[in-house]
Formats: structure tokens, C-alpha cells, sequence
């Protein structure tokens, strides 16, 4: 038996628009059935990861391969057979469904796309057990998008995602426009989905309650580069750059007794423009523990387990400070 | 908080209600709340509540066809009904707004600095090398380093969180009772967000500003509020000092809405969110009925037929509005 491909591998993937260097040296690795959570701030670029991975647009550089098939620079008619194997769901269900269309049309629209003639009966009968399995009934499919609330809708995309059983799901910010009483039920329905039909998903995400409840992996991105990888529960539990202790101490927690024991680590307002990212580590112009090293050498990638950290300050052995409970003078000395 | 001085806002039994094209809309119905100096009241709920709305109408910002009843008090002074001018005085002055996008709110053609001046020149009658000066100790207030250059930028060149720093300057230039801050951080990331947090904290440590805050999110109220709003299709469904409501909420809604957000350390694998069914309902007129018993585990005939008064509870300042309140044991089981 052959092993199976990766369900993704991402290689120091490169996206420039311009001058903007939205993405830069990317590389990340989703196992078949795996759920990998990219974290990162507005402007970190991780977007454009998911972007590039479904090829809304062409990478500059570097190589995106999905089940093993290298689909970087594949053109328009090529890329059509390989489609099917990867779908997106985007944050904003009103702008990602067509307003014109029936419901039961954008769902089946992926197996149009995939050049298949299928009869209208068929075709019905392949959408109706799509509906249902995200909880939909089948006779919203002769309904508009307009007649459905925002909770709906992203029901809608997300069986519109699954039709054509993806081995890779593409979710940006899928809750991120949803309340918080809707948004449980969709973060349930993905998780349901997944253990269900076990495709690999890279969840695209700023909020970090949502990656601890559904990811197995996260990575952590900011200005157009990870600077951590690693399981769930090592970069809860144990955070080793910087800016991932920064931003986790940063989001508030639903508990005021806990929240008031908690010290955000205040970083500055300030985050550099990717037209012009700052040398060395890209952090270091708001790293509370950033020193002279930090502006002139880019940090290596440091293994941790089977994740990594890029800050120097992080040990071969994976230990290191933590800002959230470190005085900078110390560190330093 | 808990000073017994007399509220400087007092909002008692406000509704508002919007004719549309379909009909009229009630989008709040009899919300009483009080805001007592020094103190950070946060009002929760999900979108379409209606906690915007009350917001805008405490100081007369609502368009004119919204129709408004009941009573808004400032110092004793009521606000419903009140001239144009004495409003265009009260705002700004004495009770000053801040709003999610700051970059709306901001004059793009406009240095930052003339923009904070011109509130100073307008309400203080200061000239305008006063203002500017005013401006940058502004600006340093809330935490916007080198202001004396900064003062001097237009809104584009500033990144989120600054703009929204600079809301808050402009907010508080004429020293003003009351902030009301309508989804301050929504649109900003959780490091910024932290940021501006602690201004407004700062603001009411230093200045004694009273601060209603408006949000959907129920970390940002644990991390910045002394007592908690809920808010539910129009009506204030409980109310309550912040730890009390956290650890033991006795509504249903509240209850669920804390249960529906993932809690650190709780993962798929292991654990489920709670859900809450069905859909806020949008209300012509409101019920003699709770608004939440189509959605209620616990609802049964008396909810349908009765809207349930907001209640104390043993005494305390916690009150909720409904028939049959969750008991009153810490929630930690559940959660």
C-alpha cells in the first residue's frame, strides 16, 4: 500500500500583490483528517494562505500541492479536475451566495462546475441528503438566499463546500459574522461534519476560544509568516513565541473573576505595514523582549515536538521566556 | 461598585419603536437601567436586540421617525422630548459616544488634531492654539505616543486601534458624565483591543467618567464591566452585578448565551456547545408574553401568556425576567 498524500503542503509559499507582501515563506503541512487552525491578526496574511490554496489567486512563489497533486500554476482548464478536491467557506454567507440563485442551484453548483451533466432529478436528489446533513430542510432549496438568516446561509455554504466531498476544507472566518448563539451551532456543525466525513480542514480564524474548541494543530501567523506551529494543546498550554503568549494573554476570557487575575501583555497599536516589514523577526518592533540581535538576524525555525517557533530568544530545547509573566530586564540580561 | 450616590443616568421604562414599509417595528420595550458615577455598565446581546438603539436614544440621536416613550435623566434633567438645543448641548458636553468603525467617524481631510480642537472650540470656546494644546495632552491621555507629532496626522496614516484612540480623545475633550461606547473593539484585533480596554478603564479612574458599553462580547464584559445588561428582542431580560451574573445567571437566555461560547479548554473531541434554538424574533408590537419562550427549554403556558416582570432576587441587585429562572446554584456544572 502506497502511503496516502497529505491532504495539503504548503512550501514556502510567496504572495505579493505589488509592493504588498501579503504572504511570505509559508510552509504548512495538514495530514488527511486533520483540522489546522491559522491564527492571526487582521493584515497577517492568512487569508491569503486560504486564498492561494484554493487558487482564487496564483502564488508568486513557492508550491501549494492538495493530495499530492501540485496545483501552484495550474491553469484554469487544468485545475478544473483537481476543484473538486478542495472547497472554501468564507465569512460573509450575504456576499459568497449569489442573490439570483435558487438555494438548491448554489449548492449543486460545484458539480456543474465540475463539468458533470447531471439530469435536474439527480441533481435534486444529490442536494436534498446535503441539505439535510447540515441540518437544512430539503424545501429550502427552492428558496432565495435573502430568505434565510445569517446562520442559514452559512448552512448553505458549507453544503455547497461538502457537495462534491472535498478531502480539504477551506473554512475563513466561518463564525466571525455570526452571533454568538448561531455561531455555536455552526463551530457544532463543523466539528459534527468533520469527525463524520473526516475531510482535512484549515480553519482560518482570529478568534481563539473557536480554535481551542475544533482545531487538532494550530499555526500562528503574523506579517506574512508563521512564527509558531504545534499541537492544540502544547500552544495552549505552553506557548513559546512571544507573540503567541501575547495574543493569547491578549483575548479576554468569558469569567470576570479569572479576567481579573489576567495581565494583558500591552503591545502598541503600531503594526508595520507589509510594504515595508521591519528586518530581522517581523515581531520585534512590538515584542516587549525584542533586542539588538532581533533587528539584524531573522530567527530560525526552532522544532518544538513536532511544531516549531521562530524567535531566538526560544532555546534549542524548545523552553524559553514568556512575556506574560517575564520582566524584560532579566530576560535580557 | 457599589456607591449609593444617585445615578447620573437614570433611563426608566424606554421604548422605541421604528415605522417601516411592512409595519412598525419594536425595537425596545420598557428598558429601565441606571449608571452610577465611576461606574461601567456593559450591555449585552445579540444583534437586533436592540441594545444599539437604546443606546442612540439616550442622547436624541435617533432619526426622526423613530417614536420614543418613557424618560431619560440626566442629573435629574430629562432628555426625552428635550429641545434640539438643549440636546446639541448635552451631547458632546455631557454625555459623548464612541462607535465600532472609528474610520467613519473620522474626517479623512482633517488632521486629527483639528478635528479634536474643533469639538474644544465648538463646546469650550477655546481659541485655537488653545485647542490644539488641549489636543495633545488629549492624545497622551489615551495612550497615543509622540502625540505632539501625531497630533499633526491625518486619519488614513493612523493604524486601527490609534483612530479609535482618537475617538476616544475627541470623546472625552469636554470632560463629559457619561461615555457611551457602542462596540468600541469590535473592529479591532484582541492585542489592540486589550489596549483600548484599559483606556477606558484608565478614563473612569482618572476622570470618573461614567461608561455604558455596548458589545456582543461576553469576554470583553468580563474583562471591563462592574454590572451587566442582557438584553433580549427589546427588553432588558436580567440584570446584574458582573460576577454574579457570570456565576450564576438566572435567566435562560443569559445561561445559554454564556454556555454557547467555547470555554477555555473545552474541545470538540470531548465536549459540545450549547445551542439555542430558533431565531430572535422580530416584534411589531411586544407581546404580553416572554419574548424568549419560543426558544426556552423551560417555557410553558405562563410564558406564553404573560410577559414575566424584571425581579430581584432575595434582595440583591440582581434582577431577571422570567417565570421559571435557572436555580440559583453556581453554574460550574454545566460549563
Amino acid at each position: 500500500m502506497t502511503p496516502q498524500p497529505n491532504a495539503l503542503e504548503i512550501e514556502d509559499l510567496v504572495m505579493h500583490f505589488g509592493p504588498v507582501r501579503a504572504v511570505d515563506g509559508v510552509s504548512l503541512t495538514i495530514p488527511r483528517g486533520r483540522v489546522t487552525a491559522l491564527v492571526g491578526e487582521s493584515g497577517s496574511g492568512k487569508s491569503t494562505v486560504g486564498r492561494c490554496v484554493v487558487r482564487l489567486v496564483e502564488p508568486t512563489a513557492g508550491t501549494v500541492r492538495i493530495a499530492g497533486t501540485d496545483v501552484t500554476h495550474l491553469s484554469r482548464r487544468r485545475l478544473r479536475p483537481h476543484r473538486g478536491a478542495v472547497s472554501i467557506v468564507f465569512q460573509d454567507p450575504a456576499g459568497s451566495l449569489d442573490p439570483r440563485m435558487l438555494v438548491g442551484d448554489i449548492v449543486a453548483e460545484p458539480l456543474r462546475l465540475a463539468g458533470k451533466r447531471i439530469s435536474r432529478r439527480d441533481r435534486d436528489a444529490r442536494v436534498a441528503p446535503q441539505l439535510e446533513r447540515v441540518g437544512l430542510r430539503a424545501e429550502v432549496a427552492r428558496r432565495y438566499p435573502h430568505e434565510l438568516s445569517g446562520g442559514q446561509r452559512q448552512r448553505v455554504s458549507i453544503a455547497r463546500a461538502l457537495i462534491s466531498e472535498p478531502m480539504l476544507l477551506i473554512a475563513d472566518e466561518p463564525t466571525s459574522a455570526l452571533d454568538v448563539s448561531v455561531q455555536a451551532s455552526v463551530l457544532n456543525l463543523l466539528a459534527d461534519l468533520q469527525r463524520d466525513i473526516g475531510f482535512a480542514c484549515l480553519f482560518i480564524t482570529h478568534d481563539l476560544s473557536a480554535v481551542e474548541y475544533l482545531a487538532d494543530d494550530i499555526a500562528v501567523m503574523y506579517l506574512g509568516q508563521l512564527v509558531e506551529q504545534g499541537s492544540r494543546e502544547r500552544i495552549f498550554a505552553r506557548p513559546a513565541h512571544p507573540y503567541t503568549q501575547a495574543l493569547l494573554s491578549a483575548a479576554p476570557v468569558a469569567d470576570p473573576v479569572r479576567q481579573r487575575e489576567r495581565q494583558p501583555v500591552l503591545l502598541g497599536d503600531d503594526l508595520p505595514s507589509a510594504l515595508d516589514p521591519p528586518s530581522g523577526c517581523r515581531f520585534r518592533t512590538r515584542c516587549p523582549l525584542a533586542f539588538d540581535r532581533c533587528a539584524t538576524e531573522v530567527p530560525a525555525r526552532t522544532a518544538i515536538g513536532d511544531g516549531m517557533a521562530a524567535c531566538h530568544l526560544v532555546r534549542p530545547d524548545g523552553t524559553g521566556p514568556d512575556v506574560r509573566t517575564a520582566d524584560p530586564s532579566e530576560v535580557l540580561s | 461598585m457599589t456607591t449609593p450616590s444617585a445615578p447620573v443616568l437614570e433611563i426608566r421604562d424606554l421604548s422605541v419603536s421604528f415605522p417601516t414599509e411592512t409595519g412598525t417595528v419594536s425595537a425596545v420595550d420598557g428598558v429601565s437601567l441606571d449608571l452610577a458615577p465611576g461606574e461601567i455598565v456593559g450591555m449585552v446581546g445579540e444583534s437586533g436586540c436592540g441594545k444599539s438603539v437604546t443606546a442612540m436614544s439616550i442622547a436624541g440621536l435617533l432619526p426622526g421617525s423613530a417614536r420614543i416613550t418613557g424618560s431619560v435623566r440626566l442629573d435629574g434633567a430629562e432628555l426625552v422630548g428635550a429641545r434640539e438645543s438643549a440636546l446639541r448641548r448635552v451631547r458632546g458636553q455631557e454625555i459623548a459616544y464612541i462607535f465600532q468603525e472609528p474610520m467613519t467617524s473620522l474626517n479623512p481631510v482633517l488632521t486629527v488634531g483639528r478635528q479634536i480642537g474643533e469639538v474644544l472650540q465648538v463646546h469650550e470656546r477655546m481659541s485655537r492654539r488653545a485647542a490644539r494644546a488641549r489636543a495633545v495632552e488629549l492624545l497622551t491621555l489615551v495612550g497615543i505616543p509622540s502625540a505632539a507629532q501625531r497630533v499633526d496626522t491625518y486619519p488614513h496614516q493612523l493604524s486601527g486601534g490609534m483612530r479609535q484612540r482618537v475617538m476616544i480623545a475627541m470623546a472625552v475633550a469636554c470632560g463629559p458624565k457619561v461615555l457611551v461606547a457602542d462596540e468600541p473593539t469590535t473592529a479591532l484585533d484582541v492585542t489592540v483591543q486589550a489596549g483600548i480596554l484599559q483606556v477606558l478603564r484608565d478614563l473612569r479612574d482618572r476622570l470618573g467618567t461614567s461608561i455604558l458599553i455596548i458589545t456582543h462580547d461576553l469576554g470583553v464584559i468580563a474583562d471591563i464591566a462592574d454590572r451587566v445588561v442582557v438584553m433580549y428582542a427589546g427588553r432588558v431580560v436580567e440584570r446584574a452585578p458582573v460576577d454574579d451574573l457570570f456565576a450564576r445567571p438566572r435567566h435562560r437566555y443569559t445561561a445559554g448565551l454564556l454556555s454557547a461560547s467555547p470555554q477555555p479548554g473545552r474541545h470538540a473531541g470531548t465536549d459540545r456547545l450549547t445551542e439555542i434554538p430558533g431565531l430572535v424574533p422580530v416584534l411589531s408590537t411586544q407581546p404580553d408574553a416572554c419574548t424568549f419562550a419560543d426558544r426556552c427549554p423551560a417555557a410553558d403556558a405562563t410564558c406564553r401568556d404573560a410577559a414575566p416582570p424584571l425581579e430581584g432576587i432575595g434582595g440583591t441587585d440582581h434582577v431577571a425576567a422570567c417565570w421559571h429562572p435557572c436555580s440559583t446554584a453556581p453554574q460550574e456544572a454545566t460549563r
